[in-house]
């Protein structure tokens, strides 16, 4: 019987098609892995309810762990619990900033939204930077603009 | 109908319906920011609406598919105010302040529902929701702080859209058991959370609160003469031939 690290080790092969540089682990999407004899069941919490993307990542995860030899594969989409920006890992933080997203910030209690204006520059890591607009090319990016580096830039969104 | 089934098919309509209009500014949007805001909150919505009809799925209902794209305006909860045209650009973010104000508002009393699977949706839905409302308060101040035209085709935007959106709050029969097997606190206290949130934000900039009775009907069926063409052209694609794989 496989185990719960064999499992999550896999699946760091599973991406977000828009964010192909962060695996699905890191980014906190995986809410639960159960394992029994030749059957896994595994729970996924979206980013975004409306994430067009979430039934790749869906069939994604299914096909990875039967490459592993289970055949009784089942992944399902919950909310419980409800994804936050703060389940993104150190790690996938680190690849977020390094494919040029600016990671959103760690925070305590309930998000105040003021805190999306406040976010360094991927790129030249100032902190003199402004929100342009809270929609972006995807449900989960903002657009900012650097004042230092002179270059519009987008911040995976606080939720 | 149950209970809980009326207010799952309110919950979804209302998102399908506003989505749907949103997605009308896709490509036509009066600056670039606002043709991305106003297709990213559809996408939203659209999700949330597929979400709650996959919950009334779970109960035995048809597929979501089905349920958006199978069903004629009688069978349709929504509230009037998603059904309305998108008007020009005051006119929608009038509508979507309004409504995204009594979304949020609603989601909160839903986080505490008695049925856990529609909890667990509003409060992932709730993190969401702030974004709308942020661009909405923004606007309304925008506008209705910047005078001259802008005030005006405000104003007479929200003159329009304010007795639609208390329908919104309408009741109908399963009102009574939708309180008392606590799906979701009373339409009234809702009511009154609404017009505390909106109050203040549209007073402050000098527009004026219209005055005007509740616009009802959408919460038992009945509806503008605008529901009827926009199914016709939302429900085409799918009708041409409902068994297809896609």
């Amino acid at each position: 019987m496989l185990d719960k690290e064999t499992i999550l080790a896999a699946l760091h092969d599973v991406k977000d098609p828009e964010i192909p540089a962060v695996s699905i682990v890191e980014m906190g999407l995986i809410a639960g892995v159960e394992i029994a004899p030749e059957r896994v069941r595994v729970k996924i919490t979206p980013t975004f309810a409306g994430c067009p993307a979430v039934e790749v990542m869906r069939a994604g995860v299914e096909q990875r762990i039967r490459a592993l030899g289970v055949k009784d594969v089942k992944a399902v989409i919950t909310f419980e619990p409800p994804w936050d920006s703060n389940r993104i890992s150190p790690e996938g933080r680190r690849k977020l900033k390094e494919f040029g997203l600016a990671p959103p910030r760690q925070y305590t209690g309930t998000l105040d939204l003021i805190q999306i204006q406040f976010v360094a520059c991927p790129f030249c890591g100032s902190e003199d930077t402004v929100l342009e607009s809270a929609f972006g090319p995807t449900l989960c990016r903002a657009i900012h603009y650097c004042n230092n580096c002179q270059q519009s830039f987008e911040q995976f969104k606080p939720v | 109908m149950n209970a809980l089934k009326e207010l799952l098919f309110r919950l979804a309509d209302d998102e399908l319906l506003v989505g749907h209009r949103n997605t009308e500014w896709t490509g036509h949007g009066p600056i670039l920011e606002e043709d991305i805001a106003f297709s990213s909150m559809a996408q939203d919505e659209l999700g949330h609406a597929q979400a709650y009809y996959a919950l009334l799925h779970e109960l035995g209902e048809v597929e979501p598919d089905q349920l958006a794209f199978n069903r004629g305006a009688a069978a349709f909860r929504c509230a009037q105010l998603v059904e309305l045209p998108r008007g020009d650009w005051a006119f929608s973010v009038a509508r979507q302040f309004l409504y995204d104000a009594a979304e949020s508002v609603r989601l909160g009393a839903l986080t505490k529902s008695s049925h856990t699977p529609l909890a667990q949706a509003a409060r992932k839905f709730i993190g969401e929701e702030k974004y709308h409302l942020m661009h909405g308060r923004t606007w309304i101040t925008h506008l209705g702080g910047g005078g001259g035209e802008s005030r005006a085709r405000l104003q007479a935007a929200l003159d329009q859209t304010f007795p639609y959106a208390l329908g919104l709050f309408e009741t109908s029969g399963a009102d009574t058991a939708i309180v008392s097997e606590g799906l979701c606190a009373p339409e009234a206290e809702l009511k009154r959370q609404w017009l505390e949130l909106v109050t203040p934000i549209i007073t402050k900039t000098g527009l004026k609160l219209p005055e005007a009775p509740a616009i009802e009907g959408g919460r038992t069926g009945q509806h503008t003469e605008h529901l009827a063409p926009l199914l016709n052209d939302m429900q085409l694609v799918f009708r041409t031939d409902p068994e297809a794989t896609w």
